[in-house]
């Protein structure tokens, strides 16, 4: 039985006196009744996978539709002048998350995480850092961090626009996030899922209006907000601040939240930025085009 | 949801309903069919229909009746490919009562010259449901290696497909039995544990009764 909420996981870790990571390996070889080598060979595959899409970006496409492509480009140069507000870390941090995003829009290979719309956040936070300074056996330990903590909010809430909007999307894939970050950088179990508290409790409400229905505008740029969230959420929790919230109930108020969501800004194209003029013009145009 | 719910699949974009699912769609609509497609016209219904060409859903339809699977770099050029191999297809807009909103139904025919109809359905995160078969309401995910037995409806063929499954340790994780009409043509839709042997799929075809046999390996 997979994890019901981030307390039975930590109680779990000190019981046992293992890392948060482990608990989560230790509940996939229940699960999926696979070895320790088979779960970890296959979440290097998906680091792998994460890190090519990551690379393999494409500055002269753009989306089908021609609403996205480009910005990701734009913005890595702009960094590389040297003199973006955010800094050169954060300023690579975005660029990534962009790009993962574009290169989604443009049917390009990509890691659904946990959804395909918001897949640019956990790569953009984490290749940075593996290109920086940490292992490879570190980066893997911190996927299981992240995939945890997800499955936590799976079972707790859920990670589909369509059921709880954009917070359930890249809400979820920014609080995976900050988890991975705090324990990167040493933080202990507390620290991690408080990391994660703090991220979601930052984008609850964030309704998911795609323009035209498209996963384009404006999935790519929120990338952006989770992965910086990401950053700032788990900063604070490393410095030793706590969400005042217990981390498993600001998930379900994700859930509350979600579900009182209005339909027309669950993914539906009908609400939000979907429902400005401007959008209704491009969406008419777009699907006018047959 | 395992863990590799959350961090994957490893997809071509954009959504893993839109895209993804319809990789599978058309990819187990291959399987169903039992030869490689020659033709195919496909009806998109719902959210497929209204945003389906944003989300590269007909691509992803033609790459999985190419044969491909939802990681695959080819599927943005499987207009191109299907070409080149043979496979012509259109696409018309359809209202299926009652279905899922991301449903299409595919009346596909095969180098062998037999034809098919799948409807089905893509649920989200890049899992599918098979709703009909040439008509005949079913369901069918195709994730666990998958038993497709077309057969008379007629005492015995169930206990005779079972015991064949029993006699090498094949165990079934779920049966599901659908008829036209009583004495019609039946399937049995038969998932299973392990890997099905080839030899005992043809035992199967070979029995009085049993028209056809189709085998879908699964994914896991």
């Amino acid at each position: 039985m997979a994890y019901q909420s981030l307390k039975e996981i930590n109680r779990l870790c000190e019981e046992e006196g293992m890392p948060f990571w482990r608990a989560v390996l230790q509940d996939d070889m229940n699960e999926r009744s696979v070895s320790e080598e088979e779960s970890l060979a296959t979440m290097e595959k998906m680091w792998e996978a994460m890190l090519s899409a990551s690379e393999s970006y494409d500055p002269s496409l753009m989306s089908g539709s021609g609403l996205v492509g480009k910005d990701g480009a734009k913005m890595e140069e702009y960094r590389k002048r040297g003199d973006t507000l955010v800094g050169d870390f954060v300023g690579q941090v975005i660029a990534r998350a962009l790009q993962m995003g574009e290169s989604n829009a443009c049917m390009k290979r990509i890691v659904a995480a946990p959804t395909a719309g918001a897949c640019g956040v956990l790569p953009a936070v984490l290749v940075p850092l593996y290109q920086e300074r940490i292992n490879r056996e570190r980066i893997i330990e911190a996927l299981y961090v992240a995939a945890g903590i997800g499955q936590v909010i799976a079972a707790r809430a859920f990670i589909a626009g369509a059921q709880g909007g954009c917070q359930a999307e890249v809400g979820s894939a920014s609080s995976m996030a900050a988890g991975a970050l705090v324990y990167l950088k040493g933080g202990d179990n507390e620290q991690i899922v408080h990391a994660a508290a703090m991220a979601m409790k930052n984008l609850l409400g964030l309704v998911c209006d795609p323009v035209a229905g498209l996963v384009e505008v404006p999935c790519v740029k929120r990338n952006v907000i989770g992965a910086v969230n990401a950053l700032a959420a788990a900063d604070m929790a490393l410095a030793g601040i706590k969400s005042k919230i217990p981390p498993d109930q600001v998930i379900d108020a994700m859930k509350e939240v979600g579900e009182s969501m209005h339909v027309s800004l669950r993914e539906t194209g009908e609400g939000g930025v979907a429902n400005t003029p401007y959008a209704r013009k491009v969406a008419g145009e777009i699907h006018g085009k047959g | 949801m395992n863990i590799f719910d959350i961090l994957g699949p490893v997809m071509v974009g954009p959504s893993s309903s839109h895209t993804a699912g319809a990789v599978r769609i058309g990819y187990i609509t291959r399987n169903l069919l039992g030869s490689r497609p020659v033709k195919a016209d496909i009806g998109l219904h719902g959210s497929f229909a209204a945003t389906g060409k944003g989300h590269g859903t007909d691509k992803a339809l033609i790459a999985g009746l190419l044969g491909m699977k939802p990681d695959d770099m080819q599927i943005p050029r499987s207009f191109e490919i299907a070409g080149e191999e043979g496979l012509s297809f259109s696409f018309h807009e359809i209202r299926l009562a009652g279905a899922h909103p991301n449903t299409a139904l595919l009346n596909v025919e095969g180098a062998d010259g037999k034809c098919l109809e799948v409807q089905a359905s893509s649920l989200g995160g890049g899992r599918i449901m098979v709703n009909r078969l040439n008509g005949l309401a079913v369901n069918c995910t195709g994730e666990n290696p998958t038993l497709i037995v077309y057969h008379q409806d007629r005492p015995g063929h169930v206990t005779s497909v079972t015991a064949m499954l029993a006699e090498p340790g094949i165990n079934i994780a779920a049966l599901n039995l659908y008829r036209e009409k009583k004495g019609g043509e039946a399937v049995m839709i038969i998932e299973v544990d392990q890997a099905v042997p080839s030899d005992i799929i043809r035992c199967m075809e070979a029995r009085d009764g049993i028209r056809k046999v189709i085998y879908i390996e699964g994914e896991k």
